[in-house]
């Protein structure tokens, strides 16, 4: 039996026409994981969710789930199930029988059918809700029904597109924590798509990011948040200040590049790559960067680095205030972020207030303009 | 000023309206009024009050024989062009088809072409391919033109709804047709029955491609204008007019009512 992880996408290409909606992804997917797609629209996520669900043929490339080939495959065959953007409840049907809608085919007596779903209900907590019509129901009971449906399937595989997607904040933060605890319950491999990038951080194990058709990168949240080798994850993901650079030097893993914002920086280059003269772009997380209001005095630069600013605008955003700092090497302002810990926000100082700007050499990242994924092993 | 003439204006559309309104079932209603009427003569005044002609429609074995045939043609066309319709609304919603707006001319067609012509060109087709005129031929030619009207209630119907309902369905295991059987046509029922009724009444009402396609049978349409000739007959005609007009009112007001019907209210009774 050959070696292949759970799920298994193998160099798979979608074109509609001329236009490759999916473009050479490869991926893999373990056993178990609650895996997220996660791009803007029309990025191809939900066509290769599609083409898991087999909605959708391949134009290249081959799907293996559990070690078995799927192209050949009909939908209605796989041992996948999706949750459906809209949900698409069976407005005809009341929730008893839309969950229980796919065992018609295993002829199951009265007595276990209503067994069975009556254990979807209890998964969902909308236990005593069978009776209920479709649409009596709230949004998050639609798509609690939407789970219930799939899951009694036992797939091996379950999909879901966007599924908070239609749900409003509160409750879409609610649904994030439970729908994890309800993977890791059932144990199911869950794959989702999502465009919200505060969803795919807090749902996933591994998260995909994806554009242009193009798997960019993947890793955990916290590789992808923390330690994103890619330019668009890492502004993708989350606020970043951005800027254009070159490797001047490199002694081990410490580099030096000279920036078109910050002049010469010090920075890590950790598993990549890099020759001395390479154009790259270099980011640093708003909330790395720290303020203080008089130069420290006697830093290493190999711990950290320091330049001086002016405070030009802040934006109060309630747990956190965005500070806007200009610096004379930078055409555009900095963007740093500071948690507003016991009235912090109050004391910040002014604009116009004179400060220092300061971070660490291990918070600045080096990114690949373009890094196809997954690396090439040649 | 202005307001004096818009004050006119309104008082004269008033007035078009009622005019309008009379002109349309002023003629209508007399139909139900003379076959009461204790007389031969559908004219003013009135002899009395008499249910003698609604005896009389009911006692001629020709006209019950005439209606008896319009059943035998309007239920199966029915059926059939809803079938039909069905199929192409289908394909309309279900597919991106190359041509759209054309094909969905083509299949209005039919509706536009007279049915002079549409009955002249059927009959020439039967002769030529050595069909026998009768029901059967009325009853294909009634397809023809009930297929299109069919199609469009259809199609309405199923293009409200969302297109992952389906692949829901099938994403749970059915085949595409059982997935056809368990969840488009429920949704699709009140549009079915619209449909049904639709074409049972276009069917039993038509005229002209009847008396040209068939045989020795004929419809209810055809022996009413048959019996005109004869003066004594026409007020047992205006009983079997009454009572047509009747039904087909019924008939049409029920199909929009199901046609309206929002699947809130299936459900309803579904469960």
């Amino acid at each position: 039996m050959p070696d292949r992880a759970y799920i298994s996408i193998q160099n798979v290409s979608k074109h509609f026409g001329s236009i490759h909606a999916v473009d050479q992804v490869s991926l893999e997917i373990q056993k178990g994981e609650f895996f997220g797609l996660l791009g803007s629209s029309g990025c191809g996520k939900t066509t290769l969710l599609r083409m898991l669900a087999g909605f959708e043929t391949l134009t290249m490339g081959e799907i293996y789930i559990d070690n078995e080939a799927t192209n050949a495959i009909p939908h209605y065959q796989r041992p996948v199930n999706m949750v459906f953007q809209s949900y698409a409840i069976f407005p005809h049907l009341n929730v008893f029988q839309n969950i229980a809608f796919g065992l018609r085919k295993d002829r199951l007596s009265k007595r276990v059918l209503a067994d069975r779903v009556n254990e979807a209900l209890a998964l969902i907590k909308l236990e005593g809700y069978g009776k209920r019509g479709a649409n009596e129901l709230s949004g998050g009971q639609r798509q609690r029904v939407a789970l219930a449906r799939a899951l009694i399937k036992k797939p091996k595989v379950l999909l879901l597109d966007e599924p908070l997607g239609a749900l409003d904040k509160k409750l879409r933060e609610q649904m994030q924590l439970e729908l994890r605890q309800l993977q890791k319950g059932v144990g199911i491999t869950f794959v989702f798509v999502t465009h919200d990038q505060e969803e795919a951080l807090s749902m996933s194990d591994r998260i995909a990011v994806m554009s242009n058709g193009k798997v960019l990168e993947v890793g955990s949240p916290t590789d992808l948040y923390e330690r994103p080798t890619n330019r668009f994850v890492a502004s993708f993901l989350g606020a970043m200040n951005l800027m254009e650079g070159e490797i001047k030097s490199r002694r081990g893993t410490a580099c030096v590049v000279e920036t078109d914002r910050l002049g010469l920086l010090q920075a890590d280059a950790r598993g990549q790559d890099f020759a001395p003269g390479e154009k790259i772009s270099v980011g640093i997380r708003p909330e790395n960067i720290s303020i203080l209001p008089a130069a420290p005095a006697d830093v290493d630069p190999e711990e950290s680095q320091t330049v001086q600013g002016v405070i030009t605008n802040m934006a109060y955003l309630g747990d956190r205030s965005h500070i806007y700092v200009t610096i004379p090497t930078s055409p555009e302002p900095l963007l740093v972020a500071r948690q507003n810990l016991d009235g912090v926000a109050a004391n910040l100082g002014s604009t116009d207030a004179d400060i220092f700007l300061s971070w660490s050499p291990s918070s600045v990242l080096l990114l690949k303009t373009s890094s196809a994924y997954p690396p090439d092993n040649s | 000023m202005t307001e004096r003439k818009t004050q006119t204006g309104a008082r004269w559309l008033k007035w078009y309206t009622i005019i309008y309104l009379c002109f349309i079932y002023l003629p209508v209603l007399f139909l139900p009024l003379f076959s009461f009427n204790d007389g031969i003569y559908v004219a003013f005044p009135m002899n009395g009050l008499t249910l003698h002609w609604w005896q009389e429609m009911i006692n001629q074995p020709g006209m019950i024989h005439a209606l008896w045939n319009s059943f035998r043609v309007a239920v199966p066309v029915s059926i059939f062009s809803t079938i039909l319709g069905m199929c192409a609304a289908k394909a309309f919603t279900g597919y991106r088809l190359i041509g759209e707006k054309v094909l969905t001319g083509v299949f209005i067609l039919p509706l536009v072409i007279p049915f002079i012509i549409l009955g002249i060109a059927l009959l020439i087709a039967f002769n030529s391919y050595g069909i026998e005129l009768s029901l059967l031929s009325v009853g294909i030619g009634h397809v023809l033109i009930c297929v299109p009207f069919s199609l469009f209630v259809l199609k309405s119907r199923l293009e409200g709804a969302d297109p992952s309902i389906e692949e829901a369905a099938l994403d749970l295991g059915e085949t595409p047709w059982m997935t056809f059987w368990r969840v488009t046509f429920p949704l699709a029922l009140p549009g079915v029955i619209a449909s049904l009724l639709l074409t049972f009444t276009i069917s039993f009402d038509e005229f002209l491609l009847a008396l040209f396609l068939t045989g020795n049978e004929s419809t209810l349409p055809i022996y009413i204008w048959s019996q005109l000739r004869f003066p004594a007959k026409l007020p047992a005609v205006l009983a079997l007019g009454s009572a047509i007009l009747i039904a087909t009112f019924s008939i049409v007001i029920i199909a929009e009512y199901f046609r309206r019907q929002d699947t809130n209210l299936i459900n309803e009774r579904v469960n």
